[in-house]
């Protein structure tokens, strides 16, 4: 049966994870490889690394580190943050990240999802979509949440899945860092409209957080850093839990 | 121990060839038909569509040369897939070693389907010191049917064959390379199977 996936997201700056981390046991916390190879070693599914960094040697510094990612870990990743254009997705690819994620870019340039499904195969393209409540009606924003735009969520959603995205990371940003829960109304409508993965993004706190998004959001995956990061959840106490629920998990 | 894998253009290379070498040996990236030839152990990847993954065999005439390998094979995703009579994806030919059709998932499922999901009714050696139910990385929305040549069986949605044999060739739909230390077991198995070349 497949299962439930569980994914810690690493936040990059300059080749470093931010977003402070309590990490007593690691060498150097702020080492995204270090703190993959944990993960990996602790029961996560899959990692997602989100590079934040504005500088121009970003691209560069991002490959590099996704070819040691690559070679320390032994579950899946996916990169995403700033990557506008089928060379940088080539690059990243190459390098050895089994899936990318775009998120502004694809808004801008929806024929973008397109090209990319086409060259590289809808399996390791994600789109993700930041959205937040205005009035009742779910619109789309941009850059890490901050511009609104006009797209509504739903029929956004459909069209990248039309256009050949092969999963979708919905983040709520009414629920991103209050730790009350996922946007479970939303993400079941999401699942329910959609034939392909929807990962839930923004807003876990407790372990119940999680199984609500399975049960209640229908999603197929869930993703957190905080908790995380901060040991507030171990992903296997999380995942054993799931479990005694009846939700399918890898143990 | 010469292992090679035929790089033609398709698919993540970089994360077997890592997997590999976390195993302590390592592996060689070709397309040259001498090289695949002599080598022990041959790793046929593949990562995105199916006919214009054929094409590319086809321009490199390695559509040729797979088929009469004698040394232990295997087909990693869409390279499995590949070996099997045809595909769904593209209604393309495929090389001819397991004699299966690929087909779409229903859209009764979600596709592709992606993330870990069960492996059993193993039976082959490649699955040595692997338990029944174990879990493994799958991201695919074609699949082999159950045939005679299944190795091992997951479900999604209905049962199909996620791991296929037929003499010296072997094919995996899921991704041993990234599927923890199980996968890194069946990838070690694959290098400790005796070669005949």
């Amino acid at each position: 049966m497949l299962t439930k996936r569980i994914i810690p997201c690493l936040d990059i700056k300059n080749g470093r994870t931010v977003k402070g981390i309590n990490f007593l046991n690691l060498r150097d916390a702020g080492d995204p490889v270090e703190l993959a190879k944990f993960y990996s070693e602790n029961g996560a599914d899959e990692l997602v690394f989100l590079d934040i960094s504005a500088t121009e040697e970003r691209r560069k510094t991002l490959a590099e580190l996704v070819l040691k990612v690559a070679e320390t870990i032994n579950i899946p990743f996916t990169v995403g943050g700033g990557i506008s254009s089928v060379e940088d997705v080539e690059t990243l690819l190459n390098n050895g990240a089994d899936k990318v994620s775009i998120n502004s870019s694809a808004v801008k340039n929806p024929q973008l999802i397109n090209d990319l499904a086409s060259k590289f195969g809808s399996q390791c393209i994600v789109v993700a979509i930041d959205a937040k409540q205005i009035d009742g009606h779910w619109k789309v924003h941009l850059v890490g949440g901050k511009v609104p735009t006009e797209l509504d969520l739903f029929a956004w959603a459909k069209e990248v899945e039309q256009r050949g995205a092969g999963e979708i990371l919905f983040t709520s940003m009414d629920h991103d860092g209050t730790k009350n829960g996922f946007a479970n109304k939303a993400l079941a409508k999401l699942s329910t409209e959609l034939n392909i993965p929807i990962i839930a993004s923004g807003g876990a706190g407790t372990i119940q957080h999680f199984s609500d998004a399975f049960i209640e959001g229908k999603a197929d995956a869930a993703l957190a850093a905080s908790v995380f990061h901060f040991k507030e959840i171990a992903v296997e106490d999380l995942k054993k839990e799931l479990k005694i629920q009846g939700i399918p998990v890898r143990l | 121990m010469k292992i090679v894998i035929i790089n033609y253009g398709a698919g993540n290379i970089q994360s077997i060839k890592f997997a590999i070498k976390r195993l302590g040996f390592e592996a060689i990236l070709s397309d040259e038909e001498a090289e695949i030839r002599t080598a022990d152990k041959v790793i046929f990847p593949g990562v995105g569509e199916a006919s214009s993954a054929m094409q590319k065999l086809r321009a490199s005439e390695l559509d040729k040369v797979i088929p009469t390998l004698k040394q232990p094979v295997l087909g990693i995703c869409l390279g499995m897939q590949l070996l099997c009579n045809s595909s769904e994806e593209g209604n393309t030919k495929g090389l001819g070693i397991f004699d299966v059709d690929v087909v779409k998932f229903s859209n009764r499922v979600k596709v592709p389907q992606i993330g870990w999901n069960q492996i059993s009714n193993l039976k082959s050696g490649l699955f040595e010191g692997i338990s029944e139910n174990e879990f493994m990385y799958l991201v695919h929305s074609f699949y082999a049917p159950l045939c005679k040549e299944a190795i091992a069986i997951s479900e999604y949605g209905i049962q199909y064959a996620s791991a296929l044999q037929k003499d010296n060739f072997y094919g995996v739909q899921f991704h041993p390379e990234k599927s923890s230390t199980a996968g890194a077991q069946i990838l070690k198995n694959f290098i400790n199977l005796t070669s005949h070349v």
